[in-house]
Formats: structure tokens, sequence, C-alpha cells
């Protein structure tokens, strides 16, 4: 099973691919909201790509409250 | 007539394919204007289907097939009528809303929903009045429609029951949790996932193949497979309008319409 660290970096990446923005330019305590610019629609996009790539099924209610790339991490790593 | 370009929809026929395509800006969403439309289709759809074999709706917008009911039309007449009278407004909406579903769910033609993106609420009603759903891979479902202390009220529950377990409709209703289309794959509900962008497609490719069959016979096939649970349809009315004049459900409104934050279509 990766570590939480592999799973971050593996989101971040993501992130930046998915939304076009430059990997360095996100860091792990950083709002995804600000940072990436984007809206519920594109957080629900997010949610998808990270559910395919981890293959896990992570409910939308467990997102509430949640708007950093490590506590998302943490979400995604529980349902390893 | 064989082609329309309206405010919230269009159709036209290509090579034996209805393609009704959804416009409405933002998202789609179903309020009065979409509702005459689709009744100026479904009056359309006797005549088109002659000439025809399949039916694919579908959205032209980027975010998504359909985000459901128009909310803020809703908030709007719990308003203007107050709760006394604002059940019986509906009633009358939603029975218009039913004959509409109702007649997409029997038309006797293949029919298939091709979605992306949001599919949600009446959205996804609409699309479970389809023989199919083809999903492209960041398509999302959901019923919210308990965030407002109200019920799916376009026909989703019995549809969604006609077509998947039990179990599966209580999670889906009763968390108001999205899902993917991987999942909707899984559970039965999508009947193929595909690349980004490639829905409309795939179905365009899945109506074409279905044309090499008899039309009579699809016809039988269908009526004979996919019945149209009636009375559980009226029921859903029923509920939906006592749920509607509650304090709760005015509440839930309002804090929809005035959100101005990032998140409206999280939970």
């Amino acid at each position: 099973m990766p570590t939480a660290e592999h799973t971050l970096d593996e989101i971040l990446n993501l992130a930046a691919a998915h939304f076009k923005v430059p990997r360095e330019k996100l860091g792990p305590d950083d709002d995804f909201f600000k940072t990436l610019g984007i809206d519920s629609l594109q957080t629900l996009d997010l949610l998808t790509k990270l559910e395919n790539h981890f293959r896990v099924e992570l409910p939308d209610y467990e997102l509430q409250g949640v708007s950093d790339f490590r506590t998302l991490a943490s979400k995604i790593q529980a349902r390893l | 007539m064989k082609s329309f370009q309206g405010q919230t929809l269009s159709w036209d026929v290509k090579e034996g394919i209805i393609e009704l395509a959804l416009h409405r800006e933002p998202l789609n969403e179903i309020g009065s204007s979409t509702l005459e439309e689709l009744e100026k289709f479904v009056s359309a759809l006797d005549s088109l289907s002659h000439e025809s074999h399949a039916l694919i709706v579908y959205s032209t917008l980027k975010a998504g097939f359909c985000a459901g009911a128009d909310l803020r039309q809703l908030y709007g007449w719990i308003q203007e009528f107050g709760q006394a009278e604002v059940a019986n407004h509906a009633r009358e909406y939603l029975n218009r809303i039913h004959a509409v579903m109702n007649a997409l769910d029997a038309v006797p033609l293949t029919t298939i929903a091709a979605v992306h993106g949001v599919t949600f609420g009446g959205g996804f009603e609409l699309a479970l009045t389809c023989d199919m759903i083809i999903a492209d891979k960041l398509a999302r479902f959901c019923f919210p429609e308990l965030r407002l202390g109200l019920i799916p009220s376009f026909g989703g529950i019995p549809r969604l029951k006609r077509d998947l377990g039990n179990a599966v409709v209580r999670d889906l209703l009763l968390t108001g949790r999205s899902f993917n289309a991987t999942k909707a794959q899984q559970i039965g509900l999508v009947s193929q996932v595909v690349g980004e962008g490639e829905a409309l497609r795939a179905a365009r490719a899945t109506a074409t193949q279905m044309a090499k069959f008899d039309r009579v016979t699809s016809a039988a096939a269908k009526k004979f497979i996919k019945s149209i649970p009636l009375d559980e349809l009226r029921q859903e009315i029923d509920i939906f309008c006592e749920l509607l004049p509650r304090p709760a459900v005015q509440a839930g409104l309002k804090k929809f319409v005035e959100n101005t934050g990032a998140q409206p279509y999280l939970p």
C-alpha cells in the first residue's frame, strides 16, 4: 500500500495536470479552490479523476469542510 | 416539425436518429421554459418517430448534462404563492413534467441518454427515461433532493427502482451523494463508459447498430421489458407535494439560492 506522502504527491500531480497548473505552484496545505481557481463542478471532476486513478469510491459528503490537498489525501488514503 | 431550434433545447433528425440537444445555460436547469419546449418536442415525437429508429438526448453545455430542476424558480414559487398554495401549483407543474417523462419513457424507439459531467436530480431523472445511458468518464450522477428536504419528483425513484436493486436506491436517495460513471456502470445503471467528450459519438454508433433491426420488433421488445410504474409515479408527486410546504424546505432552497460560494454542487 502506498504511503500517505506518496498519495499526496500523486494527488498534487493529478490536480496540476488536470487543471493545467504548474506543479510547483501547488502545496499540500493550499486551499485547492483558491489555488486552482475552481468551483464545485470542477471539484467533482477532480474527485472523479482521483477515484478512477486510485480505484476507490470517496463519497462526496466526506469532502465537507475539506479544502486543502493534505486532508483530501488522508481521505483517499483511508480508502486504500 | 422535423427540426427545431429553441431557447433551451433543439432537435433534428439525422440518418434516422432524432437528436434532442439541451442547451440552457448554465446547466440545463429544468424550469417552465424547458418544460414548454419539452412539451413541443413530445407533441412532435409521434411524427418524428415514423421516420426514425432511435432518439439520443444529450447536452451541448461543457459543464454537464443537466443539474436538475430550476431551484430558483421553485423558491420563487414559494415566495409568490406562499406555503399554503405552493403545493397546488407544484402539483400542476409536476403533472406536466410527468406527462413529458412518461412519453419519452414509452416512445416506440430505442432511446439513449449520452451524458457527461453533472447529471443530477431532474437531469438524472430525464436520463432514466431512456433505454440506456452512455456516460463519459467524468459523468457524475446524484439525487441531491434530500439535502433540500425534498425527494426527487420527476419520476426518478420509481424509474431507479425499476432498474436497480433496492439497497442501491436507498444508498443513493438517503445519502444524497454523487457517484461516478464507473460506479454507475458497476451497479448496472450505465451501459457504456467512454472517454471524455465521446458519449455522443458512442451513442450515435449504438443507434446506428440498432437501425439494423426491425422497428416493430424492437418496439414490441421494449414495451415487454420496460413497464412504466404509473401508480408509483403518481405517489411520488403526492409525497413531494406533502413535503414542499415545510419550513425546512424553504430554508434549504433559500440557502441554495443565496449561496455565492464555490461549493453549491457539493453536499
